[in-house]
């Protein structure tokens, strides 16, 4: 397949057709905006509709709607747009809607600045709105694979009827890097269930909503709920283990773009003779907290790397519930950490790991 | 022995939760007779969202939504602009219309979306136990202006159908009352315009109608229609405020 | 000779249709309905007109209006 050099945002965009999603509804927010922009011009040329909202508020329920009528649809934002759209993804996945969002995360908090960060990870993976409703989020860590996790995400979204988060960062949304795609202009639309609101012809009535006035059919809905994640918890697990094959003292975890950057402190900190292996979660929920772990007690001491200020380290460390020690590098508000910074942090940790059991 | 006046299919046969005398039901049954007078009950979506009417997707005999406070229209936009077809139409409270919704629908408006809302002013929150609305009057007791609204507070009530009417996107925007027999017969003739436009895919239909509210008003059914009548009617004002301009040809607002 | 059929059960007893009757003969029973409320009777079937006004003006859809032989021009509803 022909390789295309493409911007991040523009090849999510048109990854989505690719995926047979030709409906957007979106509202600008750096470092976002190239992808409204491209489906802009995109969607009418494949029969789409494209639709600039009032706010991430509208576009949010927007998307329900469409989704609701049977439609693939994909949302776009970034950070605080994201924070607007929680309310509808709590309706959205209590509702058992297949939609596609993706964050391009910026720094924060407030209004923060719109340089890379990943100061959305809680949210996207524990606290995306009220009750308790679960994302599928998947964590790109280059352009080809925010191509291939958007494609990936209409799948997980139809066939789970979840809501599914490509999270990216600036870094991902805004950089060009060559790409390919299936060789089919438009993807398949979505089969829709006997959930789908079509009209009802020849059937009675179907109702969409997440009013459930009984407490215990709102319990067995939550129930219900958690069930589909736990199958697709069991399923839909997806990491990287690089370097992970050999001996190493220290075990680096980091996701999305900070993941690409430790790889080159690892490669060169091999070249030295240091062998240094790197857990990369690609789903962050379902977290893959078996892979982790295992490969956290392969090495002696872990080495949690993110553009915030300790996040995903919850996580690692609940995967590892206390069998290593985890230390910590973080920049926030859009300082990327460079490649030298993460070398000294992780010499740092390896002598300390050193240190321990020589 | 020949029935001249039948339940509408276009209802369910659920008895409704409203409060006795409460109009809402006389809506519900006029759009749903329109539904059937026209054809329409099996491809259209309703959108009820959060307000004394969002039980509404039970009684409404067609494909329903619930959608969250003040998003209908954003809900009906994603549906209709993709399935455009379908016949949407959202029916929405003052409270959830006029307040937390004010974006939604007057973007729609001027977006000129091809779906039809349904708008019931009657100057209170029901659902919620009588608070204020953006439409409760000057000097009307609520239960968060348990001195009467002050307008030097609060301001004055908002006339959504006058204030969508200033949107220069064509639409079709009108006011009508459902506290009589007498003004039901006129608001649905409107309310089968604005699904007919719908129909013809012209433009934004929107119906504000008057309705009372006997429990949160504290008055009977009756007294309420006097009090629709005598504080009401004089503010908000009865008519067809807007059609789309017959000359609006060509491509203009076609989707 | 025109007559309304009242569901009892659906009736909540708010009065509307006794306001809207012209003739004044739609009146609430003494009896209740399993809800409690009293509900709408055609008090004085000969004078019913079958103008529908009541069923129009009812929110819970509670009656339904018939006819028998005499053609009768309504106004559109």
């Amino acid at each position: 397949m022909a390789k295309v050099l493409m911007k991040g945002n523009e090849a999510i965009g048109e990854a989505a057709i690719r995926a047979g999603c030709v409906h957007f509804f979106g509202y600008p927010i750096t470092p976002q905006s190239e992808v409204p922009e491209y489906l802009a011009k995109r969607l009418p040329e494949v029969g789409g509709k494209f639709v600039q909202a009032e706010s991430e508020v509208a576009a949010s329920n927007m998307i329900y709607g469409a989704a609701g009528v049977g439609m693939r649809v994909l949302t776009t934002s970034s950070s605080p747009g994201i924070s607007l759209m929680a309310e509808a993804m709590s309706y959205i996945a209590a509702c058992e809607l297949p939609v596609v969002v993706v964050n391009i995360m910026r720094g924060g908090p407030g209004l923060g600045g719109i340089l890379p960060a990943q100061g959305d990870y809680l949210q996207a993976t524990k606290g995306m709105g009220h009750g308790d409703f679960d994302l599928i989020v998947l964590a790109p860590s280059s352009v080809q694979e925010a191509v291939d996790l958007t494609i990936k995400a209409f799948e997980l979204a139809e066939k789970y009827r979840n809501p599914v988060m490509v999270i990216g960062d600036g870094m991902i949304g805004q950089m060009m890097e060559p790409v390919s795609f299936p060789d089919v202009e438009i993807g398949p639309p979505l089969k829709p269930g006997d959930w789908a609101l079509t009209g009802c012809v020849n059937r009675k009535p179907r109702i969409i909503t997440s009013l459930y006035l009984d407490a215990m059919d709102l319990h067995n809905h939550n129930v219900h709920l958690k069930k589909k994640f736990a199958v697709i918890t069991e399923h839909e697990q997806r990491h990287e283990a690089y370097n992970c094959d050999g001996e190493y003292d220290v075990l680096v975890t980091a996701f999305g773009m900070m993941a690409r950057m430790c790889k080159t402190a690892i490669d060169t900190l091999a070249a030295e003779g240091i062998q240094v292996g790197l857990f990369r979660p690609i789903s962050l929920k379902p977290f893959p907290y078996e892979a982790c772990k295992n490969a956290m007690l392969k090495g002696k001491r872990v080495l949690d790397v993110e553009m915030n200020m300790g996040q995903m380290i919850e996580d690692v460390k609940l995967a590892g519930l206390g069998a290593r020690q985890i230390d910590f590098f973080g920049r926030a508000g859009g300082v990327i950490p460079s490649v030298e910074e993460v070398m000294n942090e992780i010499r740092a940790c390896h002598a300390k790991a050193k240190e321990k059991n020589p | 022995m020949k029935k001249v006046f039948a339940f509408t299919d276009g209802l369910t046969r659920l008895p409704t939760h409203y409060c006795p005398g409460c109009t809402h039901g006389v809506i519900h049954r006029m759009i749903g007779e329109i539904m059937v007078e026209l054809g329409i009950r099996e491809r259209t979506v309703g959108i009820a969202p959060v307000g004394c009417s969002v039980l509404a997707y039970k009684y409404f005999n067609c494909d329903m939504f619930e959608a969250s406070h003040g998003r209908a229209p954003a809900v009906a936009t994603g549906a209709k602009r993709t399935r455009p077809d379908l016949m949407l139409f959202t029916y929405q409270g003052d409270g959830d219309l006029a307040s937390i919704g004010m974006a939604e629908i007057i973007h729609a408006a001027n977006r000129g979306e091809k779906f039809t809302t349904i708008f019931v002013n009657n100057a209170i929150y029901g659902m919620t136990g009588g608070q204020m609305a953006p439409t409760t009057m000057p000097r009307q007791r609520s239960t968060t202006t348990p001195a009467g609204r002050d307008p030097a507070e609060c301001g004055f009530p908002i006339r959504m159908a006058e204030l969508l009417t200033t949107l220069t996107t064509p639409a079709f925007i009108a006011r009508v009352s459902s506290h009589t027999a007498a003004q039901s017969v006129r608001a649905k003739k409107v309310i089968k315009e604005a699904f007919e436009h719908q129909m013809a895919g012209t433009c934004f239909t929107f119906v504000e109608v008057l309705s009372i509210c006997p429990t949160n008003w504290g008055l009977s059914p009756k007294e309420s229609n006097r009090w629709l009548e005598r504080e009401m009617m004089p503010y908000y004002p009865l008519g067809v405020f807007k059609r789309p301009q017959e000359s609006t040809g060509g491509d203009h607002g076609k989707h | 000779m025109p007559k309304i059929d009242v569901m009892v059960e659906r009736c909540k007893g708010c009065e509307r249709c006794n306001e809207a009757c012209p003739q004044q003969i739609v009146k609430m029973s003494l009896k209740f309905n399993a809800k409690g409320y009293k509900y709408a009777v055609l008090a004085d079937p000969p004078r019913c007109i079958g103008c529908r006004m009541c069923a129009i003006s009812c929110p819970d859809s509670a009656i339904e209006v018939c006819i028998e032989g005499a053609q009768y021009e309504f106004f559109a509803y």
